[in-house]
């Protein structure tokens, strides 16, 4: 029966964290590593530090783990529906009701007012990762990366999945 | 296949993608969050700016302006970010197999490869080339997310007009970033606003004094 406290767990970690997976991380651990004793604090560490050398949404990425660690692949998919599927299923069918009121001048009045947040918000995650970028690799390496990729992103029309696998490479070459 | 889609879909009949085939939005999208997936860096969060290029640029699911509307109720529910946008992607085209279809083909294979690689955890953890591509991505990243700012900061001041749109920037930022305010009671209290602010826009513009300058140019260029 541990899929059911699989699900339970990463269920509860992942409702309560706002701010997407990243700000759900410490909440797992507590999760993980104090309340079910799964795994050591090492053992955690050792995998988020695998996490984040891989692509891809980092909470599903620690479910997973996790779960195929606790119990095999049932426990994988338990931990990964207790991740995902509440606040999935929550997203849709709140838009589901706002659709259905799309011409009201009160939805349109949200939609619009809600442009501002969001921008300072992504504005914010900018930040965060400008900042962790010239404190690893330094601002002019930064500086000549961002140019780099902003030109040919913008004035070139260049796929940003493109972008990134040159970035892999020139920092396999010139960052290691 | 066609048939289960069908109820989720009627509203918008209109819109080229719904009229394609089944088989082919199925397509459509688990190549979309696939690739999102596979190249995203940084968690969830960093990987919008991918994942609106995907259905708003590429495969043209929605326009920005649904795009942000979509990202902004997201924000107000807690839980990982990218998988309710890939959920809600998948819903919108394909009913809720769709929804399952599309979590599956963004989440599957990175989860499938963190239990598979762990063998090799201490190779990622040294290797400094893997360090440096990852410390090469990063800038991109960031460049992605910057750019995204500004349209949404661009779209708010379209919309509310310049002051307006800069005041509100400046008041979210202050209640984020000052005021370190918790993110969904910024949102919610936008929305708030947001919900009577076209009646207070139009008592505004109706107001009895100086006639002059209604009708014309309200407060957007």
């Amino acid at each position: 029966m541990e899929w059911v406290e699989l699900f339970i767990r990463f269920m509860l970690a992942n409702i309560f964290g706002y701010g997407g997976g990243p700000a759900s991380i410490p909440l797992m651990y507590r999760e993980v590593v104090d309340h079910a004793g799964w795994m050591s604090s090492t053992e955690f560490s050792n995998m988020l530090a695998l996490g984040n050398a891989l692509p891809g949404p980092i909470a599903t990425k620690i479910a997973a783990f996790v779960g195929y660690d606790v119990g095999g692949w049932l426990g994988a998919t338990a931990a990964l529906l207790g991740t995902v599927a509440p606040s999935a299923i929550a997203l849709i069918l709140l838009l589901k009701l706002l659709q259905r009121y799309k011409q009201s001048s009160s939805v349109k009045g949200m939609t619009l007012l809600v442009q501002p947040v969001i921008a300072v918000m992504m504005l914010m995650v900018t930040w965060t990762s400008l900042r962790e970028s010239v404190l690893t690799i330094g601002f002019w390496q930064f500086a000549g990366i961002a140019a780099a990729a902003l030109y040919l992103m913008k004035f070139r029309g260049i796929h940003p999945a493109l972008l990134i696998v040159a970035a892999f490479v020139y920092g396999g070459i010139f960052l290691s | 296949m066609g048939e289960e889609a069908g109820g989720a879909l009627t509203a918008k009949e209109a819109k080229p993608i719904e009229k394609t085939a089944a088989a082919v939005r199925y397509k459509e999208l688990c190549i979309a969050l696939l690739r999102t997936g596979l190249v995203g860096y940084g968690g969830g969060p960093a990987t919008i700016p991918l994942i609106r290029h995907e259905a708003v640029t590429r495969f043209k699911w929605m326009d920005d302006d649904e795009f942000g509307e979509v990202l902004a109720i997201a924000n107000t529910l807690p839980g990982p970010i990218a998988t309710k946008l890939a959920a809600y992607l998948g819903y919108r085209l394909c009913g809720w197999p769709g929804g399952a279809v599309g979590v599956a083909a963004h989440i599957v294979p990175t989860g499938a490869a963190m239990i598979g690689l762990y063998a090799f955890m201490a190779f990622f953890q040294s290797s400094p080339i893997i360090q440096g591509m990852i410390a090469g991505v990063v800038p991109v990243v960031a460049v992605m997310l910057g750019v995204m700012a500004y349209e949404f900061g661009e779209k708010a001041v379209k919309g509310l007009g310049l002051w307006l749109g800069v005041g509100l920037f400046a008041g979210a930022f202050a209640l984020l970033q000052l005021a370190g305010l918790h993110p969904a009671i910024v949102i919610f209290a936008y929305l708030v606003y947001g919900a009577f602010h076209h009646r207070v826009k139009a008592r505004w513009k109706a107001r009895p004094r100086r006639p002059d300058r209604e009708g014309g140019l309200p407060w957007n260029g």
